[in-house]
């Protein structure tokens, strides 16, 4: 299969209609591919016992089932839901500190000590504290997300804030602009670009301060649906709630480099960092 | 000098402006009046604080001694156009212009600048003498009393620089903004302005005025001996030898 691959998609490699995105990933496929031929051959023939890890195609199998039975929805709606309300608590906690410290020398002053020692904290850590202060029920998990996201968005706000060209700063008082239109032209889009690069990392860090926090001891979501299925011995679900927790991952990041491209169309390249 | 011009109130006054940066004394006793629609040059050194007048004079710079009288609405051309990358030419032009339909003004801006049908170009689909363009466009719909250009051709190629030269030069007869630009450039004030000064050491150490009809040819013999005349000061007033003009 791994031989024949290549010569099949070397027309498509050739096509000039094709874009070159298309054409460039294209090869990049072949290797996952023959990995999953691999692991599929390895569970038929035994070498790969299920209690270790399903078959690729028992774990489509089991997808499906928990899709149709209602299971993995479900599951995947607290998770997305739990993910969403910290990032919207942490992202907002981010935007007032960062513009705060941004954009006054004694915000800089009062808020940056403070945030900087939380920064140097290990957010996992934490957890014991966490369920000290606020149990095993949705507060801790949706607060470590929260604090997970509040720093690399804050970091990388208050940078974006400082950065921006004093030159149009300048262009700003010559123009009298008002202190609003100051923040909406100048101030605002200036620091996107960083606070973006911040965003997306705030995210990442939200669904892996998630898949932490639902270990916890998680009665419902996609954490809960892993942890039962280990007592199962159920690796194919174990794998289904892990691409379950990827898939997530991927699609918001998508929606937020989607909403970048936008944002940041004035830039020759398309918004990309 | 600037007294027989000066039949209505001047839009600029300075009396015995002067500026220091820690020790260095940067301007000191300045004494200027520019007329309403007056075209003024300023020459000068790089240092010589021809660069610290005008920004004094834009209110960008509150750290000044003396009394200084600048234009109701001031408008400054820089040497780099400034324009905001994350806004269209014509959202560049517009940015936050009073009065009626401000779109409408700023797109009629753009035309007066020769740049209609680009309204929509981010500034960095935009050439360099398109930018400054755009730039020149943003200073003038505004409608100043005093219009002030920091060297704002000089880092245009010799070609962009001669149509933008001339560009000035027709908008400033049809809009008549008093005018004090500063340049490094003999030649150019000379063809631009009613009257060229020169700072040396904080000072204003030359006024005159140049009247020549417009346009102004570069080998007009009056010309050409003001020009011999201006590098012969800037010569021989040389502080800083590294840069004869």
């Amino acid at each position: 299969m791994a031989t024949t691959s290549p010569a099949a998609t070397a027309p498509l490699a050739a096509a000039p209609s094709r874009g070159p995105l298309r054409v460039r990933l294209s090869p990049r496929v072949l290797s996952p591919l023959a990995i999953l031929a691999l692991w599929q051959l390895a569970s038929v023939t035994g070498v790969l016992p299920e209690r270790t890890l399903e078959a690729p195609s028992v774990i489509l199998a089991t997808a499906w089932e928990l899709t149709t039975t209602g299971e993995l929805p479900e599951a995947l709606l607290v998770s997305l839901r739990r993910a969403m309300a910290g990032l919207a608590i942490g992202t907002a906690a981010a935007l007032v500190l960062g513009t705060i410290a941004g954009l006054t020398r004694v915000g800089d002053a009062v808020v940056d000590p403070p945030m900087q020692m939380i920064r140097t904290l290990p957010l996992f850590g934490l957890v014991p504290l966490f369920i000290l202060w606020f149990g095993i029920g949705e507060t801790p998990k949706v607060a470590l997300v929260a604090l997970g996201v509040v720093i690399p968005l804050y970091l990388n706000l208050v940078a974006a804030l400082r950065g921006i060209d004093p030159d149009l700063r300048e262009v700003a008082t010559t123009l009298r602009l008002t202190r609003v239109e100051q923040v909406r032209h100048v101030i605002a889009p200036g620091a996107m670009p960083g606070a973006l690069v911040g965003f997306r990392q705030s995210l990442g860090v939200a669904w892996l301060a998630l898949i932490v926090a639902e270990q916890i001891n998680a009665s419902e979501g996609l954490g809960y649906m892993i942890n039962n299925a280990r007592d199962f011995l159920r690796t194919d679900v174990i794998v289904v709630g892990l691409l379950a927790y990827a898939a997530l991952g991927l699609i918001t990041d998508a929606i937020v480099r989607a909403f970048e491209r936008r944002a940041l169309r004035w830039r020759a390249d398309g918004g990309r960092p | 000098m600037s007294a027989a011009v000066a039949a209505a109130e001047p839009v600029v006054r300075l009396r015995g402006a002067g500026r220091r940066f820690g020790d260095a004394v940067v301007l000191e006793g300045v004494d200027l009046d520019i007329a309403p629609g007056e075209f003024v040059a300023v020459l000068g050194h790089s240092g010589s604080g021809k660069t610290t007048l005008l920004r004094l004079l834009a209110g960008l710079d509150r750290g000044f001694t003396g009394d200084v009288a600048s234009g109701s609405a001031p408008a400054v051309v820089f040497q780099d156009p400034r324009l905001l990358p994350w806004r269209t030419a014509l959202e560049n032009v517009a940015l936050g212009l009073r009065g009626p339909d401000p779109e409408g003004r700023a797109r009629a801006a753009l035309g007066e600048v020769g740049l209609r049908g680009r309204e929509d170009a981010w500034p960095r689909q935009l050439s360099g003498g398109q930018r400054q363009r755009v730039a020149l466009a943003r200073a003038l719909v505004r409608e100043p009393d005093l219009l002030l250009l920091d060297e704002p051709f000089s880092a245009l190629d010799a070609l962009t620089r001669i149509s933008a030269q001339e560009l000035v030069s027709e908008l400033w007869r049809r809009h008549r903004p008093a005018v004090l630009l500063v340049t490094h450039d003999v030649e150019e004030a000379l063809l631009l302005a009613d009257r060229t000064l020169l700072i040396d050491g904080g000072r204003i150490a030359y006024d005159e005025r140049l009247d020549l009809p417009r346009p102004r040819r570069r080998d007009d013999p009056e010309l050409v001996a003001r020009r011999t005349d201006l590098l012969a000061r800037l010569g021989v007033h040389d502080h800083d030898p590294k840069e004869p003009r």
